[in-house]
């Protein structure tokens, strides 16, 4: 092939940034480089227009070495800790997610991934009391009642209200958005609840209080308070009555359950109140991943080692430990001793005690893109990019597997690939 | 190149029954005698030894979405279940839903080298498809759920059943998939209304057909692809007293066509609806005896933890209001549906009891042990290493009588296994465990040892003890190179993806191009899985139309 390759359209392309996975992207590639994106939001515009492709040499120390001695230096980092760490996971392919878990299991280490400081009390509530969901094109078919609980996916999942749940036009929903009924609950108005055709005002912190409420009110119990968790009894009284009888209802939820006070058990009442309410009609609740395959990440730590964040192998078999593996605790507790960072950046969104730690130990990380865990790291590689010049599989927010597609050749080496060259290297613990 | 030599073989599919045979193996299969060297030859002393094809289960829910949400809610299943890693073997977690690797361990270890995945929601195919890149040693198929597939709903209604037959041979080769499943056709429609079907001739919601409707087209579809296996069907009502009634007349609408009815213990109650229900086994095997179109396999109950997963949307939701355990859902767009609850089988209860009487009187009623075939659809009746104590009450009556002495007295009142003495021969506990089921599945390399055929072998010790005997073989050959040996794992091999490729015409992908854009949120382009998911793919051919 001439060096000089003609300018090209291509369709149907998925942008990995977040949990929405919109696989409608048209990107036109002239000479090797991405000229145009089109139908992506600004965050998905980035993932293809911010990211250089040209190879780079891996780094130790700051000095650019050659592949195989970044390998040898990374192996050689994580045979003599006693106690590694494998983190990140969530804005990689499976293909490499596989290849973390299996590196993890060979050498005894914990391994754990954004979920932990995401939607890892998702994760507990859905084990304590079931998860009713479905997939995305439900919503679009079918639901007549959207609630967004504790998200915003105005700015965090941009495409999310147009392609997904507010506006689309589906089988049920002939008339888009005059077919639905949209319900933001928040703590203060985010740019989602311009889109709504109600907005709750929860207190801070009173979430719980909020959804026990609705359960109360779903079972006919009188409250007497005026107010609950800063809402209006009435209020309160119509969005159950609208609940119980929409025709087909989704709840979707995000960090503002997860990560205030009562987290999973804010999420474990929303997921009972969703269940309650197929006693009257049809109710579902999708949570609202955020980045690309973090819920790939779940998966793949769940067929492989029975668990979806948090995991130890240290005993020579998975052990489950939110609290005690999860990497900002152990990171906390001092208990790592060498980490390698798998397409993530903690230092940058860590408490500080947990990002200083990740300087004091031997740190590798594998990434297309510096940042500032790059920046502390010992060993870095700078890996292709999924869905931009490597192909992979992602997880869709809601458990939809899609094929990444490259878009730009394949050039760089994936994470998969210099996973599977460090499980070679390392001894077997 | 390897010999067997002098093991009392048990190999129906050739009506070698227990003779002292030498099976001879070259290139991972079964070969003539005459074109091996036995000088170079491995040799394995089978001398009294019992040898038979490895196991092939047509059953079972191993990998997948479903399954995947099982073991991820589950994590009180795994704690005290776990496999450490080895030198060559990764670790694992789960008793009723164990991971990936732990599966493919567990089923070799019992001398299963085959097995179908029960259950793939087409839309998340390439899911299963990644975990079978993550299951060793198994050769696996997946079903893929069509009985409440909305483009084969509407050719029904506008009566144009050859748009569904092309669609349905795109959708396995799209998928991979290996067969045709359906699962309580329409009731799963019905459930994204809050409702269910619980008659053949009830009306679908939205698409004014009926399950039998649904049931006979997908019979008809089967027969002209050639597919290799038959129609997979989990029936009406599953679970319901009274249920026998529905599930004969889904035998008698197949109106002659070839089917497969899945964990027929499920479907076989007698008793009014929502009252105490009896076992309507009796009814149920007349039905099947006189129907030689018609296979089953039983999902036998075994006592102890279990957890449910089907694609029955309704199903699972009584199943919640019913033992008030976690319940998870999942309506997939356009398709199929599903949950998964954990449940408990005790030998007090009364249903349960009823149940465990119900599975063993349809293995003892069917009188042709080419069409009734063992499992537990693990995990929903329990888990599959449970095989080999189902087998010893199959093979001992006195084991069975005092099993069922065991059971609640107003259980045992009236009931008609208590007079059934038949025991199963090893013959025929090869027949229903490898050579019935690989006949049923249209594997013709599988199941038995014949020159050609895959060489998957199981070799086991001859012990008064059939749960030790099953549960425990001497060896395990898979595709000729020794996988288990004294009972354990000495190496691990990739399993092969089994997958079906019909023909259609092409003309159909312009009427999916325009459903795709009115009803799915993921491109028709985008859709199919491709084969960088099959590195170990074997393609089964489909018979000519």
């Amino acid at each position: 092939m001439s060096a000089r390759t003609s300018a090209r359209v291509i369709e149907h392309v998925v942008c990995s940034f977040c949990g929405c996975l919109c696989d409608d992207i048209i990107v036109e590639v002239d000479e090797g480089e991405i000229t145009r994106v089109r139908k992506a939001c600004a965050s998905g515009r980035g993932l293809f227009t911010r990211y250089d492709p040209t190879p780079r040499q891996p780094t130790v120390d700051g000095q650019e070495v050659d592949w195989k001695e970044a390998i040898a230096e990374a192996a050689r980092i994580l045979d003599e800790a006693n106690s590694p760490l494998i983190y990140g996971l969530s804005s990689t392919a499976t293909e490499a997610q596989r290849k973390a878990v299996a590196l993890a299991d060979k050498l005894g280490a914990m391994i754990d991934t954004t979920s932990s400081i995401c939607h890892g009390p998702t994760d507990l509530a859905m084990q304590a009391v079931g998860e009713p969901t479905c997939t995305l094109g439900e919503v679009r078919n079918r639901a007549d009642l959207l609630v967004f609980w504790g998200c915003n996916p105005a700015v965090s999942h941009i495409r999310h209200f147009a392609r997904y749940s507010v506006m689309p036009k589906g089988t049920l929903t002939p008339n888009g958005r005059r077919d639905r009924t949209v319900v933001v609950v928040d703590v203060r108005p985010t740019s989602s609840t311009q889109a709504a055709d109600l907005f709750l005002q929860v207190q801070p912190g009173a979430d719980f209080e909020v959804l026990s409420a609705l359960r109360a009110l779903l079972r006919e119990k009188e409250i007497e308070a005026e107010t609950m968790g800063g809402v209006p009894t009435a209020h309160l009284q119509e969005m159950a009555e609208r609940m119980r009888t929409c025709r087909f209802g989704v709840a979707f939820m995000g960090m503002g359950l997860t990560q205030s006070r009562g987290r999973d058990l804010n999420v474990s009442e929303l997921f009972t109140l969703v269940a309650e309410l197929n006693q009257y009609t049809r109710f579902c609740v999708i949570p609202m991943r955020g980045h690309g395959n973090v819920a790939g990440a779940d998966q793949v730590l769940t067929w492989q080692s029975g668990y979806p964040f948090a995991v130890s192998f240290a005993r020579g078999y998975p052990r489950y430990g939110p609290g005690e593996f999860s990497t900002v605790d152990v990171l906390a507790r001092a208990e790592a001793d060498a980490a390698l960072i798998l397409a993530s950046d903690p230092v940058a969104h860590f408490p500080r005690v947990a990002a200083q730690q990740l300087e004091r130990i031997p740190t590798i990380v594998l990434d297309p893109n510096r940042n500032l865990t790059t920046q502390v790291a010992r060993v870095v590689f700078p890996t292709a990019c999924y869905g931009v010049d490597a192909a992979g599989t992602a997880y869709r927010m809601d458990g939809v597997p899609i094929r990444l597609r490259p878009v730009l050749p394949t050039v760089r080496p994936t994470d998969a690939e210099i996973l599977d060259q460090i499980i070679e290297t390392v001894q077997q613990c | 190149m390897l010999g067997i030599l002098n093991g009392r073989v048990y190999d129906p599919l050739n009506e070698v029954r227990g003779d002292i045979r030498d099976i001879w193996i070259k290139d991972g299969q079964i070969a003539p005698p005459e074109e091996v060297s036995r000088e170079e030859a491995e040799i394995i002393d089978a001398t009294g030894l019992v040898v038979m094809p490895g196991g092939v289960d047509i059953h079972s829910h191993v990998v997948g979405a479903k399954v995947n949400s099982g073991r991820k809610f589950r994590p009180e299943d795994h704690r005290d279940h776990v496999r450490a890693r080895t030198s060559f073997t990764r670790s694992g977690s789960g008793y009723t839903v164990p991971t990936t690797h732990l599966t493919g361990y567990l089923y070799a270890e019992m001398g299963y080298t085959t097995v179908m995945e029960a259950a793939t929601a087409p839309l998340v195919a390439r899911h299963t498809h990644e975990e079978l890149e993550d299951t060793p040693i198994l050769d696996i198929g997946a079903f893929i759920t069509m009985g409440n597939n909305h483009f084969i709903m509407q050719s029904i209604r506008d009566g144009e059943r050859e748009k569904a037959r092309d669609y349905v041979g795109w959708l396995l080769g799209a998928t991979k998939g290996y067969a045709i499943k359906i699962v309580n056709p329409g009731g799963v429609e019905n459930w994204k209304w809050g409702q269910n079907v619980s008659e053949l001739d009830d009306e679908v919601i939205g698409f004014g057909v009926t399950p039998r409707q649904i049931v006979t087209t997908l019979a008809w579809i089967n027969d002209e692809l050639g597919l290799p296996h038959v129609p997979h069907i989990h029936g009406l009502n599953l679970g319901q007293s009274g249920n026998a009634r529905t599930t004969i007349e889904t035998i008698e609408a197949l109106e002659g066509r070839r089917a497969h009815l899945c964990h027929l213990q499920f479907l076989s109650y007698a008793g009014d609806r929502g009252k105490r229900p009896r076992s309507g086994a009796a009814e149920v095997a007349r039905a099947v005896n006189e129907h030689p179109n018609v296979t089953a396999d039983v999902g036998q109950i075994v006592f102890g933890e279990a957890t449910t997963m089907t694609s029955d949307g309704p199903l699972q939701y009584r199943l919640r209001q019913l033992t008030g355990h976690k319940w998870l859902n999942d309506d997939v767009e356009g398709e199929t549906g599903g949950g998964v609850v954990p449940v408990l089988y005790k030998r007090k209860n009364l249903f349960n009891a009823v149940q465990w009487i119900t599975g063993m009187e349809l293995f003892l009623l069917i009188d042709d042990p080419w069409r009734v075939f063992l499992t537990t659809d693990h995990p929903n009746a329990g888990p599959f290493f449970r095989y080999p104590h189902v087998i010893s009450l199959l093979m001992d009556r006195d084991a069975r009588a005092e099993a069922f002495e065991r059971l609640p007295s107003r259980a045992r009142k009236d009931v008609l296994l208590a007079e059934l003495d038949r025991e199963y021969t090893l013959y025929e506990i090869a027949i229903i465990t490898r050579a019935g089921t690989a006949r049923a599945l249209g594997l013709k390399n599988k199941g038995h040892l014949g020159a050609g055929a895959d060489a998957d072998v199981t070799i086991y010790a001859d012990l008064d003890n059939k749960e030790e005997m099953f549960a425990h073989p001497r060896y395990v050959l898979k595709n000729g190179e020794i996988v288990v040996r004294d009972g354990r794992l000495i190496q691990e091999r990739p399993g092969r993806t089994l997958h079906v490729a019909p023909g259609y015409d092409p003309a159909i992908e312009a009427d999916l191009r325009t459903h795709f854009e009115a009803c799915y949120t993921i491109s028709f382009d985008n859709y199919p899985v491709a084969s960088e998911y099959l590195a170990q793919g074997e393609e089964i051919p489909c018979g000519c139309v």
